[in-house]
């Protein structure tokens, strides 16, 4: 059966679903498709996520236009949207009469891009902040507006108020083949045809791959690869902002951040590889992490890690920034590619900045009267006090059963993250909602249960449920079944 | 918040729990609570339904269930309360414990004494950093076990298992026994960290084979586990580059640790060993906070669930004397510390004074393989006296009774255990 849109935007990434959001508030009608089984599922889930305070980007860039303006927005977003930030700040740390000079310019850089409050700090000062810099920091960038935010809430969170604002979102529904028909795109998915007046390339990694689609070849992405160190949050090591070494020609250096959630978050190196799959962890990139991070902490080591991770960049090396224009090539195509850093702090800016090129072709917009822009989160008990708790648990009493103790989250949290707008259908999807298994024990405990709520409230059977993607079903087949099989076939 | 209030309240329903429980009954406490997280109580026991249980505390080789199962009968003979499916999330230092569960709501339990006896959890993948994708088909032993056999599902068809403890062993046998392959056990160090009788009935009887000095460097697979690269290690732990082979396998379980589970016991400011990951407590399992003891995994992994039994009965009798103001301070707190070759001795400290006891135990591990060695204590700088052991593995915890007289006698306030090769 074919379907048809006006708006069809590729891509459940934090820019593909921040852009779906902000077209929910006029009266359009968005369909957005997303070739995994979750939003949030490529380079989205696993960056530093970090809301930059937007000195870094050069000032004539769209990444120095968009990184403040996102930043800015994120203060009405975090309450409309039920989404915690912590606005905790950042530093970039010289350890040399060299790089001093080197942050002169990134506040004057800083300062052109219009990012407020931007002071250098001296050594007695920064020491004040941060106890535990190595000896040799002489000063650092202080940068109080940057923050800190969990992208997997986010993402789902703009998705979910889409959702609820009218927009269609269809999961599993990779994009096959476009082709243009008159004044409309074909455009061939998993999940069925879809005909869209408008197509907006939001597709990441892949975003390169859908434009040759339409015959647009133009630009390139290659996937640079970052790897990371995740902190337990009881690591007896105080951090307290957002820590950058100085960059160099070569390296933007490795930062150490708390995260939303209070674990340390060490991380990235850039390595830059063929495939756009290709998440593994190396030895070396590791090593290149820790080492890189005991320069400006010396005191990190692998004691207390709880995880290790990668993502991956998705580039425009021509440029390294970001690339947003309607297709001048081809009609009713809207590129929205190479967003990397600071990616994850402009979004709401970029879809902002979509929507403007999207009221272009179409003349004009009318605002939907009828738009809710208030998203209500799910409940985090790990965050409440106890008479909260107690509260809570009133209107529900699966918020009484405790399912992950590393992280203290209860089955209530677990089924809403289920029942969602944007239900969660994998190991990881509900993980990435409410951080069961995100802990110490990595879900050494909780996984079973897991599995279990999942194959009960979708109604399928438990070797049915999957980590993640196709394929990555977590069990086999029920115990004993090949034995039987073997005993029957030898009778 | 629903408030209540119990003379002892025991954090944990396994088998430390409910022995310390029972015995602290025993002892003429009455108004004592059990606090289990899990649906039942026994603990890790529930899933441990291979034998080899009770030997030393029942002189009879039992399932897992089984040693649970006198447990929870003598409890349950004693009438001992017990709250299920509830979990702990606060104790304070004036011994107020914060639960919940989905019946009562939030509790405020007011405590006189709490016993910590909440297990242990098992180290990880990313804890020990194996690098390579994150497809589905890696387990932690203890995870895949508990598929196994409580859930009745098989988590792969083709194993590898790094790590040779105890739960490795027990699960190479366990995936075999169910039908599936596997391929070979890891080992990183020159020697096994498991019990000898488990290498012999859990990997050679079945030809399983063990393979010391290697160890997982690469894990692949996008989806699910499509194979390890396996790279034997030098001496320092370090994969010799070179010497990489591949195994194909659907599933990696890891045992390669189990780290005691402290985060209420930090919380609430006990002192912990940086060796056992455990409180540092006295001969009475007391921690560094009065009327706060700790026993079983959390306090020490042991290897035998039989220890657990002995260390936690010792752990309850003292929270009972402490409830019934029995316990009497020592004029100066003896040390107790771990010397050459020894990773570490528990208790810490010996403190009290106690009517009618005879000795104190000391439970202690070596740090690697050794035949024919001398453990020596000493009180200070002067050898006491000293136990000849033929074998020492790491593995097995070697219990040192230190008589009551002779701790009455000690001329200076340290006991030092060490361990030394003979005639080196």
């Amino acid at each position: 059966m074919k379907k048809e849109t006006e708006v069809l935007i590729i891509g459940g990434g934090v820019v593909g679903t921040a852009i779906a959001r902000e077209l929910a508030k006029y009266k359009l009608d968005v369909t957005l498709v997303e070739k995994e089984a979750d939003v949030c599922t490529g380079t989205s889930k696993a960056n530093t996520a970090l809301l930059h305070a937007g000195f870094n980007a050069d000032f004539n860039t769209l990444k120095g236009k968009l990184n403040v303006r996102g930043n800015e927005l994120y203060h009405q977003l975090e309450k409309e949207l039920d989404v915690p930030i912590e606005w905790i700040g950042a530093l970039v740390v010289a350890k040399k009469e060299a790089e001093l000079a080197k942050l002169e310019e990134l506040l004057e850089n800083g300062q052109q891009n219009g990012v407020p409050d931007l002071e250098i700090l001296k050594r007695e000062e920064l020491f004040k902040l941060e106890p535990n810099l190595s000896p040799d920091a002489i000063a650092a960038l202080y940068a109080p507006t940057a923050g800190i935010v969990n992208p997997f809430e986010l993402t789902v969170a703009f998705a979910e108020n889409a959702v609820e604002n009218g927009v269609e979102v269809l999961l599993e529904a990779e994009v096959l083949d476009i082709k243009e028909q008159g004044n409309y795109k074909l455009v061939r998915t998993a999940q069925g045809d879809i005909e869209a007046e408008l197509v907006i390339n939001a597709a990441g990694l892949y975003s390169d791959k859908i434009a040759n689609m339409v015959g647009i070849d133009d630009f390139e992405i290659t996937p640079r690869k970052g790897e990371y160190y995740l902190y337990d949050k009881k690591l007896d090591l105080d951090v307290n902002h957002t820590i950058f070494p100085v960059p160099t020609e070569v390296s933007k250096g490795i930062v150490i951040t708390p995260t939303d959630e209070v674990n340390l978050l060490i991380g990235p190196n850039a390595e830059e590889v063929e495939d756009k799959s290709d998440l593994a962890n190396t030895r070396e990139g590791l090593d290149e992490v820790m080492s890189g991070a005991q320069k400006t902490i010396p005191d990190l080591g692998m004691s207390g890690v709880i995880k290790q991770f990668s993502g991956l960049r998705a580039a425009i090396k021509e440029t390294e920034d970001f690339l947003i224009e309607a297709s001048e090539k081809v009609e009713g195509f809207i590129n929205v590619a190479g967003i990397q850093s600071p990616g994850l702090a402009s979004a709401p800016a970029i879809a902002e900045m979509v929507a403007g090129i999207v009221e272009k072709e179409y003349d004009e917009l009318e605002l939907d009267p009828d738009f809710n822009p208030e998203h209500q989160g799910i409940p985090r008990f790990r965050h409440l006090s106890h008479q909260e708790r107690a509260k809570l648990l009133e209107g529900n009493e699966d918020y009484g059963e405790i399912i992950c103790r590393c992280e203290s989250i209860t089955k209530g949290e677990i089924i809403d993250a289920i029942r969602g707008p944007i239900g969660a259908r994998t190991v990881n999807a509900v993980k990435r909602r409410v951080r069961p298994g995100a802990g110490r024990c990595q879900g050494g405990f909780c996984e079973p249960k897991v599995v279990e709520i999942l194959a009960e409230e979708l109604g399928i059977e438990p070797t049915e449920v999957k980590l993640e993607g196709q394929g990555s079903q977590l069990l086999v087949e029920p115990a004993k079944e090949s034995l039987q099989k073997e005993v029957s076939d030898s009778e | 918040m629903n408030k209540q209030s119990y003379d002892l309240v025991v954090i944990g329903g396994g088998p430390a729990g409910l022995a310390a429980a029972q015995e602290a009954y025993d002892q003429g406490i009455r108004d004592i609570l059990i606090i289990e997280r899990d649906f039942e109580l026994g603990g890790i026991l529930q899933q441990c339904i291979h034998n080899g249980f009770g030997l030393h505390h029942f002189g009879e080789e039992l399932t897992g269930p089984e040693y649970a199962q006198r447990f929870m009968e003598s409890v349950a003979d004693r009438g001992i309360e017990i709250k299920l499916n509830t979990m702990v999330l606060e104790v304070t230092p004036e011994k107020m414990v914060y639960a919940i569960n989905s019946t009562e709501g939030m509790l405020e339990i007011d405590a006189q004494a709490v016993i910590l006896a909440m297990g242990c959890r098992e180290r990880t993948r990313e804890a020990i950093g194996i690098p390579g994708s994150r497809p589905a088909g890696v387990f932690s032993a203890g995870t895949a076990q508990r598929y196994i056999n409580m859930e009745g599902y098989l988590p792969g068809k083709k194993a590898v298992i790094v790590g040779s403890g105890d739960i490795g062993l027990i699960m190479a046998r366990r995936m075999h026994l169910e039908g599936a392959e596997v391929e070979a056990v890891l080992e990183i160090m020159p020697f096994s960290g498991g019990l000898t009788r488990n290498i012999i009935q859990c990997l050679d009887d079945f030809d399983i084979p063990l393979r010391l000095s290697q160890t997982v460097t690469k894990i692949h697979g996008k989806e699910r586990v499509e194979g390890v690269t396996v790279s034997k290690v030098d001496q320092n732990l370090r994969p010799i580059p070179g010497t990489e082979y591949f195994i194909e396998c659907d599933t990696l379980l890891l045992s390669v640790g189990l780290i005691p589970e402290n985060e209420l016991s930090t919380e609430l400011g006990v002192e912990l060993d940086a060796k056992t990951n455990g409180p540092t407590v006295n001969e009475g399992r007391e921690t560094n906070i009065e009327g706060v003891y700790a026993c079983g995994n959390v306090l020490h992994v042991h290897d035998l669930v039989d220890y657990v039994t002995e260390e936690s009965k010792l752990a309850g009798k003292t929270a009972a004397y402490f409830l019934q103001d029995k316990i009497a301070k020592r004029e100066e707190r003896i040390e107790v510390r771990a010397g050459d070759d020894v990773s570490y001795v528990v208790p810490q400290r010996i403190t009290d004074k106690v009517d009618n006891r005879k000795r104190v135990d000391l439970y202690l591990r070596g740090k690697r393989p050794l035949e024919n060695a001398r453990v020596i204590i000493k009180d200070g700088e002067q050898e006491l006296f000293s136990k000849k052991e033929r074998v020492i593995k790491p593995a097995e915890m070697i219990t040192l009774p230190l008589p009551e007289k002779m701790i009455d006698d000690l001329k200076s306030n340290q006991i030092e255990i060490e361990i030394v090769e003979e005639g080196a």
